[in-house]
């Protein structure tokens, strides 16, 4: 699919330039694609500006345990691990702020940024790591009492549901982790599926079934969420029977996957039908010539911690090629370059013995 | 602006004297340390509570050190932004909000404070 419609400037309008701060290099969001991006763009002394976004670390600070991001032997908590990308990341001098990029000009050279509606900011590359988030149903009051009984992160809320009965709706393994999650507070927790059978892999569904404060309602739909400041149930209707009921729960936990966070681009950067960005075959170069993109808001494969910070590394590599293609730096530093990079504190660049 | 901020801790026992008995509006914050949003409103907090100094009290609440008062509100979800005139809840903000946002609301609070 090619880029739809005219992109709206209007941010722009009235906001001088002028003056503006401008960077190589401006990472657009730090979960694991961005800091890597911002480690390798750093050590190669491109002085990444980082912009972190409403969710600093990305996805990872909202799960619990990692247990497949390698190097971690013993696994690791996904808000800790993050936490050591951001300290690795700023060993080597990015420049990491609070903030959300709202608009974006990719016309000309430098690109034109605003942030949070006010920064305007000027960037010779864009590497975008927006990653992506969670995909809610679209009912009705689902997002007024988001917050409030609705949530899309039980590993964030599940807490505040001490004792409570609650429903989770979705059958991938991210639902199944949720619901196990939430046995911990919950005094009971309904799994809702619109199908018979689960998209977990069997491990998960096995440990999902094993569990007594689980109950399976399949076939079941959720039509709308009940209550008036806060969730007091939820009208379900099973597919099968065309039999609509009342649920009687207090929280309401949706965990029906993920949407890459490419809002931003629509209009300048090509996407397939569901948002993520195309890049080019093995690279992460866009339809546009400086603005890369990396992580799960180009990935709708693979997913995953390691796969995002592969192509954060790939990105930066990328936009320190093409800067020094275009004079912008004084030359691209060979592979070896890189690892003989000295950090900036005395324990030296990435040797990893000892 | 530094450490030594200009929000107004909260605890359960002190939340009576300094919320519901304040002649000014409060917006409280409910946190915690492991809540990734709230640690990205942090900074707009702060800054919120050097702007409306005078004007509005800003205060924050641990919800992992205090679980009456968050229970009592309703809390199911962090960050909450509850901002309370004269006792009462007026106006609320769930997850991570704009400063401008904010302000508009506190903006509107002050006003008719005044
Ligand atoms: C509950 C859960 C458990 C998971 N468990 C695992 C696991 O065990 N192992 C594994 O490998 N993977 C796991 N994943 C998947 C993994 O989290 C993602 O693949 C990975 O986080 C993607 O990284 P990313 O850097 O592309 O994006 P994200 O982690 O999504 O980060 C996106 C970043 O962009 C920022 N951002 C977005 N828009 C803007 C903007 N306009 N301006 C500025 N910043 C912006 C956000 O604030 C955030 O910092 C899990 C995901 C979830 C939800």
């Amino acid at each position: 699919m090619n880029t739809n419609g005219t992109p709206d400037l209007s941010a722009f309008d009235g906001i001088d330039f002028d003056e503006a701060e401008r960077r190589n290099v401006v990472i657009i969001g730090t979960g694991p694609a961005g800091l890597t991006a911002a480690l390798y763009a750093a050590r190669a002394n491109l002085e990444p500006l980082v912009f972190e976004g409403t969710q600093p670390g990305g996805q990872l600070v909202t799960t619990t345990d990692v247990e497949n991001y390698p190097g971690y032997a013993d696994g690791v908590l996904g808000p800790e691990m993050m936490e050591d990308f951001r300290k690795q990341a700023e060993r080597f001098g990015t420049d990491l702020r609070h903030g959300s990029v709202t608009a974006v000009d990719f016309s000309e050279r430098p690109f034109r940024l605003m942030v949070d509606h006010e920064t305007p900011i000027l960037a010779d590359t864009v590497i975008i790591s927006t990653g992506a988030s969670a995909k809610y149903l679209g009912l009705k009051n689902e997002q007024r009492l988001l917050g409030r009984g609705v949530s899309a992160c039980a590993t964030c809320d599940g807490a505040f549901f001490r004792d409570e009965h609650l429903a989770i709706v979705g059958g991938g393994d991210t639902a199944m982790e949720e619901a196990l999650f939430l046995t911990r507070f919950a005094k009971k927790v309904s799994v809702l599926h619109r199908r018979d059978t689960l998209r977990a892999s069997q491990i998960m569904q096995e440990r999902a079934f094993a569990n007594d404060t689980i109950e399976f309602l399949w076939n079941t739909v959720v039509e709308d969420v009940l209550g008036e400041n806060a969730v007091e149930g939820l009208k379900i209707k099973n597919v099968e029977t065309g039999e609509t009921s009342t649920l009687d729960v207090t929280g309401f936990f949706v965990a029906i996957g993920h949407q890459p966070n490419t809002e931003l681009f629509k209009g300048w950067l090509d996407m397939d039908e569901t948002g993520y960005i195309q890049t080019l075959p093995d690279s992460t170069y866009t339809n546009i010539e400086g603005v890369f993109a990396c992580g799960d808001a180009q990935d709708h494969v693979y997913r995953q911690a390691v796969t995002a910070a592969g192509t954060g590394c790939m990105a930066a590599i990328d936009a320190e090629r093409w800067l020094a293609e275009h004079g912008a730096i004084d030359g691209v530093r060979t592979q070896t370059e890189y690892h003989a990079a000295p950090a900036e504190d005395s324990d030296g660049g990435m040797a990893v013995q000892g | 602006m530094a450490d030594n901020a200009k929000y107004v801790t909260l605890t359960d026992a002190n939340f009576q004297d300094e919320v519901l008995n304040s002649d000014q509006p409060v917006l409280v914050d409910f946190w915690a340390a492991w809540c990734g949003p709230c640690r990205a409103i942090a900074p707009t907090i702060e800054e919120l509570a050097s702007d409306y100094e005078g004007k509005a009290k800003i205060a924050k609440m641990d919800v992992d050190n205090n679980q009456q008062i968050p229970m009592q509100f309703g809390i199911r979800s962090i960050p909450t932004l509850l901002f309370f005139k004269d006792g009462r809840i007026v106006d609320q903000a769930i997850g991570v909000v704009q400063k401008r946002e904010l302000a508009a609301k506190l903006d509107a609070l002050a006003s008719q404070a005044a």
